[in-house]
């Protein structure tokens, strides 16, 4: 073929679908360079970013979710007030500063500030206990966002392991780890969730100073109930996924070559469901400051004098006729941190992994 | 005669197919044995699904195989040896595309049984090693930061072939490494085995289920049906004068290149299906499709045996 004369060709016959290869020039060596060289090297990650920054919600979502993160940081340092403080003026309790509304000051702290005073604004106002009610509810988006994200890296881990060996080994094994996913599985959630909270709450004590005991009891027990019941879902999740990627020939040519049952699980399985573990940790998040806000508002969640935005809405049902607004900032702020996650989780879940669908 | 570098004695390897609580078993490969020399090629020829790859598989025991026993170079290979093995005998995939992993660049692949044996002793002699196994299958070297999906077909197999040869091995088995590419990349890439063998001296399973290209690089054919072995030959011999009913079938669906030559050739078509590994038939498993099965044929299994000069046929019909 490759001296290919092009006039020896039978000559075109009129309506005739051949190709006139007199027609055609030769590739000229640049040319056939160019066919060459590839396209830029992309890798997995850069192409899912690139494709999860083109997708406007998310972005959105990420800027919530960053300025509420900057938030919760900043404020603490900026306003003057603690999240147990009870109000003074000089030095003596304001009883007058009770069920404030949003940026107007007691009287006693206008007489302070007629005196020439400077006085900080109440931006949420004050709770019944003349607590200012903006550093609580930071504090209380700081507790849940805390607990969501830990919770969900415990979820990850339990259910990672748990997930990657029972899908690695297969048969009797795999069949006897999925039975025990299927029976937490069926437990009805909240109904344990309860149970388990009250338990731990009693049973656990921790040495006054430590860590633990800083966090509070029932902080920790939350954690607790989290990694004891959520990461199943996770653990199914992995498992098939890794089923799936088992399949592939590369596992085999590992095998073949020698490499541990471990090392193939770190270097080949799990970097190609990583897609699925941040997506599914994505999700997790807000599920997790979901329960949380749910156990805080039925009592069982952070101890006081420690706020979440459960509590404070719990709290805030006393005098909802009178004062609606100490409802709506900590409802508003769970919606806001619930629903921008949310919606990261299935930015990242469209750019990383179009073929999952729930 | 020199003692062959691979033997394979009644190798089997039966699948559990589990059907409710019954568990039948899927004879895939069922009493195969075969030798090989060192620098030499045997082919594997034999439709889909009658095992080719997974007697492949089971000898380098990436499947735990039911039963048999596989040497190599004077030792037998058993569960506790076959790390050492791994260095001596190495695989070539059927798909060039599932058998590179997407997440890893082609220096990672080809690297990984450097890693695995510690072939080297710092980074910079790992990357010299990557690069001397890469020119030798013919790939460049500023390919070795991409990823696998960036290659055609025929470069992904020469990836596959360089993590192969990463080991040095003696021994490769190929299933059907050209299968999956075009036309004109088949010969580029066969071309490349037989320069490789020259070079270095291994010993290839060739396996394809086309006899045209085995033809032209294996000194000896192996010809399965079924998961058995039906006739194993010379490759000229097997080719130009197949003995066993199914082989001359397979050599009859050879496309020949001259037109007059072909429409003199009775093209034997077979008839019926390949019947399910699950249900074999009894007595000789080419029976159900066999123009000259009799009743022996049903009753009795016939064994490989040598009708002189090497040439060993599975069939009653002499
Ligand atoms: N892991 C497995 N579990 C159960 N059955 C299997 C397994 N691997 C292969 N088989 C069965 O064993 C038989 C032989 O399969 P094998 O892949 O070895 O065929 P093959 O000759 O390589 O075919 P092809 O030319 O299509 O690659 C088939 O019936 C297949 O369904
Ligand atoms: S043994 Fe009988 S059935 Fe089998 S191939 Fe020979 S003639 Fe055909
Ligand atoms: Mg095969």
């Amino acid at each position: 073929m490759e001296n290919y004369d092009v006039n020896k060709m039978p000559k075109k016959q009129f309506l005739s679908a051949q190709i006139d290869l007199s027609k055609f020039e030769k590739a000229t060596d640049e040319e056939k360079q160019q066919q060459d060289i590839m396209g830029e090297s992309t890798t997995f990650f850069k192409d899912g970013m690139k494709k999860l920054l083109k997708n406007p919600l998310a972005v959105a979502s990420m800027i919530v979710l960053l300025f509420v993160i900057t938030v919760i940081i900043v404020a603490p340092m900026i306003v003057p007030y603690s999240y147990e403080e009870i109000l003074t003026v000089n030095g003596k309790r304001d009883k007058g500063a009770k069920n404030l509304k949003p940026f107007t000051y007691s009287k006693e702290e206008q007489k302070f500030i007629a005196n020439g005073g400077e006085r900080f604004p109440h931006i949420m106002g004050t709770d019944e206990q003349c607590r200012d009610y903006f550093i609580r509810v930071v504090y209380g988006t700081r507790v849940s966002l805390i607990v969501g994200f830990f919770a969900s890296i415990i979820v990850l881990i339990i259910g990672m392991i748990y997930g990657s060996i029972s899908g690695y080994a297969g048969g009797r094994v795999d069949l006897f780890m999925m039975r025990v996913v299927d029976l937490i599985y069926s437990l009805p959630d909240m109904l344990v969730i309860i149970l388990l909270s009250v338990v731990f709450t009693n049973v656990l004590s921790f040495k006054s100073g430590s860590f633990l005991a800083a966090l509070g009891t029932n902080m920790v027990s939350m954690f607790m109930v989290f990694g004891l019941l959520y990461w199943v879902t996770m653990a199914r999740l992995i498992r098939a996924e890794i089923l799936s990627i088992k399949e592939n020939d590369y596992i085999l040519a590992a095998k073949s070559v020698g490499a541990s049952p471990v090392s193939i699980i770190k270097k080949h399985i799990l970097p190609n469901c990583l897609s699925v573990i941040i997506i599914s940790t994505a999700l997790q998040i807000p599920s997790a400051i979901f329960t949380e806000s749910y156990l805080s508002f039925v009592g069982l969640g952070v101890q006081a004098p420690m706020p979440s935005l459960g509590s404070l809405a719990n709290a805030a049902r006393e005098g909802l006729q009178s004062y609606p607004y100490k409802l709506v900032f900590p409802a508003l702020m769970i919606c806001l941190i619930v629903l921008s996650l949310n919606l990261i989780g299935d930015g990242l879940r469209d750019a990383f992994d179009p073929k999952l669908k729930r | 005669m020199a003692e062959p570098l691979v033997k394979v004695e009644d190798l089997k390897q039966y699948f559990p197919i589990r059907n409710g609580l019954k568990v039948n078993w899927l004879k895939a490969v069922d009493g195969v044995s075969f030798e090989i020399n060192a620098s030499e090629t045997l082919g594997l020829v034999g439709e889909s699904g009658c095992g080719k790859t997974t007697v492949g598989r089971s000898m380098l025991r990436l499947y735990e195989p039911t039963g048999g026993k596989v040497t190599f170079d004077g030792t037998e290979i058993t569960k506790s040896n076959i790390q050492q093995m791994r260095k001596e005998m190495q695989m070539v995939f059927q798909d060039p595309y599932s058998s590179l992993d997407p997440r890893m660049t082609v220096e990672d692949i080809i690297g990984e049984p450097l890693d695995v044996h510690h072939l080297y002793a710092n980074k910079a002699e790992r990357h010299e090693k990557v690069l001397d196994l890469m020119d030798q299958v013919g790939l460049k070297a500023d390919h070795a930061a991409r990823y696998a999906h960036e290659f055609s077909g025929g470069q992904r197999q020469r990836i596959g072939i360089a993590r192969a040869l990463a080991v040095n091995p003696g021994f490769i088995v190929c299933d059907e490494p050209v299968s999956a590419l075009d036309v004109s990349i088949q010969a580029q890439v066969i071309n490349m085995f037989e320069e490789l063998q020259n070079k270095l001296g291994v010993a290839y399973l060739f396996i394809a289920h086309d006899l045209l290209v085995v033809r032209h690089i294996s000194k000896r054919i192996a010809v399965m049906y079924l998961g058995r072995i039906v006739e194993v030959a010379d490759a000229d011999e097997l080719c130009d004068e197949p003995q066993h009913p199914y082989s001359q079938s397979l050599l009859s669906a050879v496309p020949i290149p001259d037109p007059k030559i072909a429409r003199e050739r009775k093209r034997i078509v077979l008839e019926g299906d390949v019947p399910s590994p699950l249900h074999m038939p009894s007595g000789c498993p080419f029976r159900t499709r066999c123009r000259y099965a009799t009743e022996k044929c049903a009753l009795e299994r016939p064994e490989l045996t040598d009708r002189g000069g090497d040439h060993f046929v599975a069939c009653w019909n002499k």
